[in-house]
């Protein structure tokens, strides 16, 4: 659909990323003045952005409007206008961040409460959100690029933020590294663009990218996949995520669950026209999103660390979001649509544990909780129907959107369609399974609190937040599926839905999850709500719970194939500097300091010695004239 | 008296000089030596400007002259002071101009 130039209100979308920035700047230049007020400014400025984007989106009316700002470079050929496309799929990312952004900045005001550097968090969190709506709304990729980089930025300075923590320190640096892999895969992409297309605006790339050779197109596909997997957490790129839950609880819910670990889904659904045309590098993100959505799966029910078990959750459904994507055009829609109630029901999920959390001194050892059900009846009610909403229970969001996702698995109508939607379906079971367990642990059971520790209800700063997420994790599903179909919204961007033939009927499909999804409750109740659970982690398991509770040896192949050999490499090369350019270098030096002390001896200080020479030099010379004259 | 009996004086006067440098060591003699050396130079000079039947060579022991009599003037200043600091004319005392 033709992209018009913005008008009105639309024209005025810049102030949604200039809002929060205009805040991160005031909070962290403005330094300890701006401590007694600055989580008040801070969330002023997402709840005003977010209203803002609320009017911009009820003016929209299925138009893609593009706002065009400034030159940002302009060098020989390579022209890039800074500029804002607001159409129906940026506008869902722009209410999903600034939405679900404004409840966290709420619920940290409570949970941030006693920390000393809270102004800080408030400030990244801010800087956060200012750089996931650019990349959300840039019309190009290099502004994609930019707001890629500094959702990267505020996420490490996030999970970081306890640094006095050496897990902390090395948990943001792993993520870091890990998303530069990714990062590289981006940025050679938008080279290939500027240099075989000339142009990097999404309208550019996507109008001329037919005419580029299918090899290329792949690689292009391949590039931004590999962009996208370092962002999203997925394989082979998914070890950072679960080591990113060392940051404070609301930025886990935030940048780690809702947001922006979902910008790969964003990156890929962005390029469709870019993956409509390599069938490759599509059957690579649906291999990519269903090996991640099962390795999420398996490793979170070997988990006792409360957020490490959501976070392998959160990896897992992003799995389901790219195995969406990947499907091509029957696809994007549900994907997207899991996404937006993912954010809802694990951000629900993750401020449920940080209120968890904030009850038991801060522990995330599910073994040292149980029986919390009675003590924290709010969080227990909001975490509880999170937990239906993320297992597909029945009517709730999850149900409605992961069985399109499996629907649209099955409607590919190959073999393979069946064997991405087995998986799915194994993986919806297993999703059962680890998330009853982490509720029987937390909720039920007989208490096996730590000596001193006395769980009470976090404060309504908190809570608030928590019950309008879980009002989210109900209803959204319904609304975005049944009620005002995302299909029809999206149409603008991604085409007007085709009547698709189901292989499957739907209905079949949705018994069949809830029968494996009851197996999966069934499984977990057997496993760990029948017995007691011990304290500590039993050490006679099996190996596959082993392997597990390793994450999949993830870290050891990690450590094994790029660790080690760069370290080695490391050491080589730092040899080869001493020995080798610093050893020709100093031996020069040292070659001709050396040889000029010696000849420096030849100056005695003695005057007659000087004559002598003078005189010899004489002598010399004039033998030398006789010689040649004479000859 | 012929062109070779001046220039074989002027040679012998050049050698005395030039051995006078290099084994006295008294500042005030290896100057002196220094100036029959000049002057040793002038008379070759004035020789030929007499045997070509020329001025060049005259006008040019005129310049060694004014240059010998303000080298002179340095030369004895700075012995002058060379003794005052150190009590003593010798030039091998004076040896502190080295690496």
């Amino acid at each position: 659909m033709e992209i018009v130039p913005a008008e009105g209100l639309l024209a005025a979308s810049w102030l949604l990323i200039a809002l929060p920035l205009a805040g991160a700047a005031v909070l962290l230049l403005g330094g300890r003045r701006t401590d007694r007020w600055g989580h008040l400014l801070g969330t002023a400025t997402v709840v005003a952005a977010f209203l803002l984007g609320l009017a911009c989106t009820l003016q929209l009316d299925g138009r893609r409007v593009d706002v065009d700002l400034f030159t940002f470079v302009s060098t020989g050929s390579l022209d890039v206008q800074a500029g804002l496309l607001y159409d129906p799929l940026s506008a869902v990312f722009v209410l999903l961040i600034t939405g679900v952004g404004s409840l966290i900045h709420v619920y940290s005001i409570g949970y941030m409460a006693h920390d000393p550097r809270r102004r800080r968090f408030f400030a990244y969190l801010n800087l956060f959100v200012a750089a996931m709506l650019l990349l959300v709304l840039g019309d190009n990729y290099v502004a994609l690029y930019v707001g890629w980089e500094g959702v990267g930025l505020a996420s490490y300075l996030l999970i970081a933020f306890w640094h006095e923590r050496p897990t902390a320190a090395t948990a943001a640096k792993k993520a870091f590294i890990m998303n530069r892999v990714g990062d590289v895969g981006l940025a050679l992409a938008i080279f290939i663009m500027f240099a075989q297309l000339g142009t990097v605006t999404y309208e550019g790339v996507f109008g001329q990218v037919g005419t580029l050779a299918g090899g290329t197109i792949t690689a292009l596909g391949l590039l931004l996949l590999l962009g996208a997997c370092g962002k999203s957490g997925q394989f082979p790129l998914q070890a950072w995520l679960p080591d990113a839950m060392e940051g404070p609880t609301p930025v886990s819910a935030l940048i780690h669950a809702a947001t922006m670990v979902t910008a790969g889904v964003y990156l890929i659904a962005r390029s469709a026209p870019v993956y409509d045309l390599t069938p490759t590098a599509r059957a690579v993100v649906l291999a990519v999103g269903a090996i991640t959505l099962l390795i999420g799966a398996i490793v979170g029910c070997a988990q006792d660390d409360i957020k490490k078990v959501l976070a392998y959750s959160t990896v897992s459904q992003i799995g389901y979001m790219f195995l969406a994507v990947g499907l091509g055009p029957a696809g994007y829609v549900a994907g997207l649509a899991h996404l937006l109630t993912h954010g809802f029901f694990k951000a629900g999920l993750f401020l449920g544990a940080g209120s968890v959390m904030h009850a038991m001194d801060d522990s995330v050892d599910m073994r040292r909780f149980g029986g919390l059900a009675p003590r924290m009846k709010v969080t227990f009610v909001t975490f509880g129907l999170g937990y239906l909403a993320l297992i597909g229970f029945p009517f709730l969001s999850g149900f409605y959107t992961k069985d399109a996702i499996i629907e649209a698995a099955f409607d590919r109508g190959d073999g393979w369609g069946y064997v991405l939607g087995g998986v799915a379906i194994l993986a919806a079971g297993l999703t059962a399974f680890y998330m009853t367990r982490l509720m029987l642990m937390t909720f039920f059971g007989r208490p096996r609190w730590e000596e001193g520790v006395h769980p009470h209800e976090a404060p309504s700063v908190m809570t608030a937040p928590m019950v309008l997420l879980a009002l989210g994790s109900v209803f959204a599903g319904f609304l975005l599926v049944v009620a005002f179909p995302l299909e029809e919204w999206f149409a603008p961007v991604f085409g007007e839905p085709e009547e698709v033939e189901h292989v499957v009927a739907p209905i079949v499909v949705s018994v069949l999850v809830t029968l494996v999804m009851v197996l999966g409750v069934a499984a977990a109740w057997a496993f760990v709500g029948r017995r007691e659970v011990p304290v500590t982690a039993p050490a006679r398991v099996s190996p596959v719970v082993r392997a597990a509770r390793r994450a999949l040896y993830a870290d050891t192949v990690n450590e094994s194939l790029f660790m080690r050999p760069g370290q080695w490499l490391t050491r080589a090369l730092v040899f080869v500097d001493n020995r080798g350019v610093d050893g020709a270098v100093n031996g020069l030096a040292a070659t001709l300091g050396g040889s000029s002390a010696r000849l420096g001896r030849a100056q005695t200080g003695f005057v007659r010695s000087y004559a002598l020479t003078v005189l010899g030099g004489a002598v010399v010379v004039a033998g030398a004239l006789l010689a040649v004259t004479a000859g | 008296m012929s062109l070779t009996h001046y220039l074989v004086l002027a040679a012998i006067l050049f050698t005395i000089g030039a051995v006078g440098v290099l084994v006295r060591r008294n500042a005030i003699v290896v100057f002196m030596c220094v100036e029959l050396m000049l002057n040793a130079v002038n008379l070759t000079l004035v020789t030929f400007a007499r045997s070509t039947g020329t001025i060049d060579g005259q006008i040019m022991a005129l310049f060694v002259m004014v240059v010998a009599a303000s080298e002179v003037v340095v030369g004895l200043a700075i012995i002058m002071s060379i003794y005052r600091t150190r009590r003593s004319a010798s030039v091998d005392d004076a040896s502190l101009l080295k690496y």
